[in-house]
């Protein structure tokens, strides 16, 4: 282990009841770097973001996030180290009832007391950063699915964190957003000199912008490495993910009792 | 049949039981908030505003007719004992001890509480709760606890509201329309009303009621499954669980108050 890694984790098992969600999860993220975890929706990787995040906790293993085991925290020591971490959600989670403007300056006003002045600078320069200060006075509700994406990205980094999560950033986004917000990441994560982890299943727009990646199956992690060595990734089932094939070790198939011939009452 | 009701019941007071001590832990959480550094007071003001301000027509409209109804139906029982003059304190008391309090909680839960699940089962399933966690901003603190504030001290003063319109509906219909002498109508009910006995405990009533109908709103819309559906499903339950929960706490209350 190189004892700066900002994230280290270490056989991480979580399940969900009966269903083990992850199992025997080893990863590092290195001090300014882009880390990308990959794989099939209902792999695990927003849970594997999650137990990073601290809200929930895993069954067995270590998580070290900037060297502090997750698991020992206090819920007050966790809050605080949450102040040195951004997340970009999904879906956005931008606060309905408040402007572009003051959904960016809400962790500000919780956390410090500002000057109106000083605030105001912060806000209209993180805007600026995703291109959006001409947008500070619209709500939610005004802003395109791209456009609320970015707002949430400023608000993620306004307090300067050290740690980027990002999950899903790309879904449900046009082609010319999706760019803007893979090359908002790189150079956000580069301007601020933190480190970036961004759960996506979009192949291209993450290989473009990461240093290492992670692809996880079935709850492990099946291959990792720089993109280049994951596109050379001998494991068929990494190789299915990457290229989008209906077809291999991930079935296309859901397992059903029986025949289809059966299942319509026709005599096999 | 009783093979299998045993177990289902066992199962089913396994899974409620947590249920109900997160439910507590909860309310005590947003009690205790008030003292965390989160916690608003501009935040509870708007609250405060939007739970009971805004409920106040409702209030008003539902306070004035339950008023008169009550002269009518006195008013006819009581002039077979040619005691009309006593209309005045049949008014008051239905309204301070019992139907102020109740259906002010009542409708409290319907317009107020159904709205207070709803937004909070909605920031849930839009992760705003989630984005507000990771932002080291306290949720219990700057969601949780401003409502329910709110919702404590809107209830007993929408009571108060109510108990004075209700009072003045009767007057409408006792004085005006069915001929009760007006001087007797007010001077009976001010002799027969006792102020701790009557007014106070009518107002305890109503603070508990919104304690609890606040409290049953909050839960649900922080336990409610993060999806349309069960945003939906939780605004039901969370009216009907706080209009049964009213009712079943008024029968105790008015068994221990009065």
């Amino acid at each position: 282990m190189a004892n700066s890694d900002l994230i280290h984790i270490t056989n991480l098992h979580f399940a969900r009841g009966e269903h083990a969600v992850l199992s025997g999860i080893d990863l590092r993220v290195a001090p300014g770097s882009v880390v990308a975890i990959m794989g099939a929706s209902g792999g695990g990787k927003t849970t594997l973001l999650n137990l990073i995040a601290g809200t929930l906790r895993p069954l067995q293993g270590e998580i070290l996030v900037h060297g502090r085991n997750l698991a020992t925290l206090s819920s007050a020591e966790l809050y605080d180290l949450r102040r040195r971490m951004g997340m970009l959600f999904q879906h956005s989670a931008l606060f309905t009832d408040l402007t572009a403007f003051e959904n960016v300056a809400f962790p500000l006003r919780r956390h410090f007391r500002l000057p109106e002045d000083l605030l105001r600078k912060i806000v209209l320069l993180k805007l600026e950063a995703v291109g959006l200060r001409g947008a500070a006075d619209l709500f939610p509700a005004e802003l395109s699915g791209g456009m609320s994406r970015r707002v949430a990205l400023a608000r993620a980094v306004v307090m300067d964190p050290l740690l980027i999560l990002y999950d899903e950033p790309f879904t449900g986004l046009d082609p010319i957003s999706v760019g803007i917000i893979a090359s908002l990441i790189r150079r956000l994560n580069d301007a601020l000199g933190a480190s970036s982890i961004v759960v996506s299943h979009d192949v291209q727009e993450t290989f473009s912008i990461a240093d290492y990646g992670y692809i996880l199956a079935g709850g492990k992690i099946i291959a990792e490495g720089t993109p280049e060595m994951l596109r050379a990734d001998p494991s068929p089932l990494a190789q299915q993910f990457l290229r989008g094939e209906p077809e291999g070790p991930v079935p296309f198939h859901y397992p059903a009792r029986g025949s289809f011939a059966a299942s319509l009452g026709v005599p096999s | 049949m009783s093979e299998s009701f045993i177990p289902r019941l066992g199962h089913t007071v396994w899974q409620t039981i947590p249920r109900l001590g997160a439910a507590t832990l909860l309310l005590f959480s947003g009690l205790f908030a008030v003292t965390h550094r989160h916690f608003s007071f501009s935040q509870w003001l708007r609250q405060t505003y939007g739970l009971g301000v805004l409920s106040l027509l409702l209030m008003i409209v539902a306070a004035l007719f339950t008023g008169m109804v009550l002269a009518f139906q006195g008013y006819y029982a009581l002039v077979r004992f040619g005691a009309t003059s006593a209309l005045g304190t049949l008014v008051a008391l239905s309204l301070l001890r019992e139907l102020g309090p109740v259906l002010t909680a009542l409708l409290f839960a319907g317009r107020a509480g159904s709205a207070l699940t709803a937004e909070i089962g909605s920031m849930k399933a839009t992760e705003q709760l989630s984005a507000m966690e990771m932002m080291a901003v306290n949720p219990i603190a700057w969601v949780l606890a401003p409502r329910l504030w709110g919702g404590i001290v809107a209830v007993p003063i929408l009571c108060v509201i109510f108990d004075l319109i209700g009072i003045y509906g009767g007057y409408l219909v006792a004085v005006p329309v069915l001929g009760v002498n007006g001087g007797t109508f007010w001077a009976q009910m001010q002799s027969s009303i006792s102020f701790q006995g009557d007014i106070l405990n009518g107002l305890f009533k109503a603070l508990c009621f919104g304690l609890v109908v606040t409290w049953i709103a909050v839960w649900q819309g922080f336990s409610a499954r993060p999806t349309a559906e069960g945003v939906g499903e939780a605004t039901t339950r969370s009216v009907v669980m706080a209009s049964l929960a009213v009712l079943g706490l008024d029968f105790i209350l008015t068994a221990l108050l009065f």
